[in-house]
């Protein structure tokens, strides 16, 4: 086995990972910040796809429907925190859980209603389409722009909680709410732009993979048991957690695709398992967090 | 010479008199309600998950061959129903729902399934309880004699036929094939179909690759396909699959390469991810609407449809619906209601033409013997309007010859 074939498959498992790590972020983000576990967030990936798709249409471009849905959609997180979720802070993690369970349903079951469930072509930006040579093979233009948007993603989540005036509000509303609540934060108003962020994230993970994969109303559920992987791999609640495991997850399927191809699924599934008995919260996880 | 005097001339009479009159009796009411009893057919098919396009079209259609028959009065008088149940694409589900439909329902007979292995769960009730099953799902293995029974009836095509088709159109001696494939039973039929045509014809094999089912992503598998550099790529799979799988295989540029062929060429799929991606791409069918310019039975199924949903078009699957469903009630007119054997001998012996041209049901497995078509995915360009997604590039009529013989599947010849 050559070289050249091993690092293309290095490229296509980042790739891979890069959508992941949207995804995971997102999840981990509210998990570790308002204790929600969001079963909704392959729905609203979904519900991304769909209205990045329209917004594309509507507007002429890909770039439009890939700034704004994420906007839009994290908008209706918002206003689904405001709505929905507000109500069950401080009762068990089951009522969150099986709220946005229930919600995903209806986001699914809507989509079918106004868009059929067959599936909707969304092609690929002009700009994007076709491969690029890398010398020691071709590689698709869109997969490398995904790294590399995914990659600058990153780079301003963690600029914006690590450097900033909000950011330290935010992290340090993770950790006591009470003592921020006291010092006279409306911490009211971190826990919406938190949802917000969260569902965002989904959304951009939605409007990414519409070019890759066929977009229809199932496209998240499976998208949600990989998010929901790769964020106990990294440990509930840890952003470094969901990137690292994210690129993790991705380069092993990638690599056991190239020697043992019907695998690629279970893989994710047995590192799991494995990072559950060794390291039971987590790679980047604190042990005995319940949020 | 009269043995019995006057006494025994009545006793006959009245012997004759009292028989009829109880035989009367007896059958008033069974004929009644026989008359009355309405046919019921249970319908499994997964209505939910990656191949739910494909069911509701199937739905659609056996709805349309039930209204049919019911305009013209029923079968026998007797008015057909379809109960539909989604079995999720789901083995256990749909063994479940299936013994319900018969246990529960009372159904004269089942139609339906989707998947390869969902069938065989189907066929497993099916057959254990005596009841006729009309599967329109692709598979080798339901006529082999491991898995067939008297009640066991195969509508759709199967892999071999639909592998064999498509291999004469697109392969060549020394051409180097590779083959992507759903590690599932279809998968798994599909390949072997394609290896025996492909040894037939002189093509190498070059390498093939088993993916997980309902995998959403295939990046991972190209960059190995690319450096097998074959002249074609067989994808084998289904449904949302074949679209994902044939979408990223045209990222990564493995159209500028190597053809793509792909055992059954599915009109949603296509339609989902849009004729760009599927330009050029060669497949199976066994229906097209586009037929209807070389078959007065597809125009006439056409139309039917047309007007039943409002002008839209009867795609591929949903034509398996229509025919299976069609074909087993054109049985029970000849067999004269729904009794089991009757309704069986009629079906081996059936001679109908509901979509495509002649078919009939093989004595030996049951499997239809039917027209095969090999579509090719047009360039938007060439496209007339957006319901002319294939170019015709072939149109086998049935014959035996398309099918494994029966000894080779086990039967007594």
């Amino acid at each position: 086995m050559d070289l050249s074939l091993i690092i293309m498959q290095l490229l296509s498992g980042i790739a891979l990972g890069a959508v992941l790590v949207i995804t995971a972020l997102g999840l981990t983000i509210v998990f570790g910040m308002l204790g929600v576990v969001n079963f909704a967030h392959g729905a609203l990936f979904m519900i991304g796809a769909y209205a990045g798709l329209y917004l594309a249409s509507l507007t002429g471009s890909f770039w439009w429907g890939l700034l704004l849905a994420p906007i839009l959609i994290g908008g209706f997180g918002m206003l689904i925190e405001f709505v929905l979720i507000r109500r069950l802070y401080g009762r068990s993690i089951d009522d969150p859980l099986l709220l946005t369970f229930g919600l995903s349903y209806i986001l699914v079951e809507g989509v079918r209603i106004v868009f059929g469930s067959d599936g909707i072509p969304f092609p690929t930006p002009p700009q994007l389409i076709g491969v690029l040579d890398l010398g020691i093979g071709f590689f698709p233009r869109y997969r490398l722009f995904v790294i590399a948007l995914v990659a600058v993603v990153l780079l301003v989540l963690w600029l914006t909680l690590e450097k900033t005036r909000i950011g330290l509000i935010v992290r340090a509303g993770a950790r006591d709410p009470t003592i921020m609540q006291v010092l006279g934060v409306d911490i009211g108003r971190v826990w919406v732009a938190i949802f917000g962020l969260g569902v965002g994230l989904a959304a951009l993970g939605g409007v990414l993979a519409g070019p890759m994969r066929s977009v229809n109303p199932e496209m998240g559920s499976l998208v949600l048991a990989e998010a929901f992987v790769v964020t106990v791999i990294g440990g509930l609640g840890s952003i470094v957690g969901a990137v690292v495991a994210g690129l993790m997850v991705g380069i092993s399927i990638s690599l056991v695709a190239l020697f043992a191809p019907e695998m690629a699924t279970i893989v994710m599934f047995a590192l799991m398992a494995v990072v559950l008995l060794i390291r039971p919260q987590g790679l980047f996880g604190v042990r005995g967090r319940t949020a | 010479m009269p043995k019995f005097g006057p006494t025994s001339k009545i006793s006959r009479r009245t012997a004759l008199a009292g028989l009829s009159a109880s035989a009367a009796l007896l059958a008033m009411p069974r004929l009644g309600r026989a008359a009355d009893e309405t046919i019921r057919i249970g319908f499994p098919t997964p209505l939910t998950g990656p191949f739910a396009a494909e069911a509701r079209d199937q739905v659609k259609c056996a709805e349309l061959a039930v209204k049919l028959a019911n305009d013209k009065g029923g079968i026998g008088g007797r008015k057909v129903e379809l109960l539909v149940r989604d079995d999720k694409l789901n083995a256990g589900e749909a063994a479940t729902r299936t013994l319900e439909l018969i246990e529960k329902d009372k159904v004269h007979a089942v139609v339906g399934a989707l998947s390869s292995a969902v069938q065989l769960a189907v066929n497993e009730v099916t057959r254990a309880r005596g009841v006729i099953y009309v599967s329109i799902s692709q598979s080798d293995t339901i006529n082999e004699a491991k898995d067939f029974s008297k009640f066991t009836f195969h509508e759709a095509l199967n892999p071999h036929m639909t592998t064999a088709a498509v291999a004469r159109q697109t392969l060549k001696k020394g051409m180097k094939v590779a083959h992507l494939v759903a590690d599932y039973a279809y998968g798994h039929e599909m390949l072997r179909g394609f290896k025996r045509a492909q040894a037939a014809i002189g093509a190498d094999n070059v390498g093939e690759i088993l993916h997980p089912f309902g995998a959403a992503d295939y990046s991972t598998f190209m960059p190995r396909l690319m450096s097998m550099r074959p002249d074609v790529l067989c994808i084998s799979n289904f449904g949302r699959d074949q679209a994902n799988a044939i979408k990223q295989a045209v990222d990564f540029g493995v159209k500028q390469q190597m053809k793509i062929v792909v055992p059954v060429i599915l009109h949603n799929q296509r339609l989902a991810v849009g004729p760009d991606v599927f330009e050029g791409v060669v497949g199976g069918a066994n229906y097209y609407w586009g037929l209807e310019t070389q078959s007065k039975s597809a125009a006439a199924f056409n139309s039917a449809f047309k007007a039943a949903n409002g002008g839209a078009i009867p795609t591929d699957y949903g034509a398996y619906g229509y025919s299976g469903v069609g074909s087993l009630l054109q049985a029970m007119q000849t067999a004269g209601g729904t009794d089991t054997d009757k309704v069986i001998d009629a079906l081996e012996k059936l001679q109908y033409d509901l979509t495509k041209g002649p078919q009939h049901y093989r004595k030996c497995d049951h499997q239809s013997v039917q027209p095969v078509l090999v579509l090719e995915s047009k360039k938007k360009s060439a496209m007339a309007n957006d319901n002319d997604l294939f170019a015709i590039l072939a149109n086998d009529t049935g014959s035996d010859d398309m099918l494994r013989s029966c000894s080779e599947l086990g039967h007594a010849t």
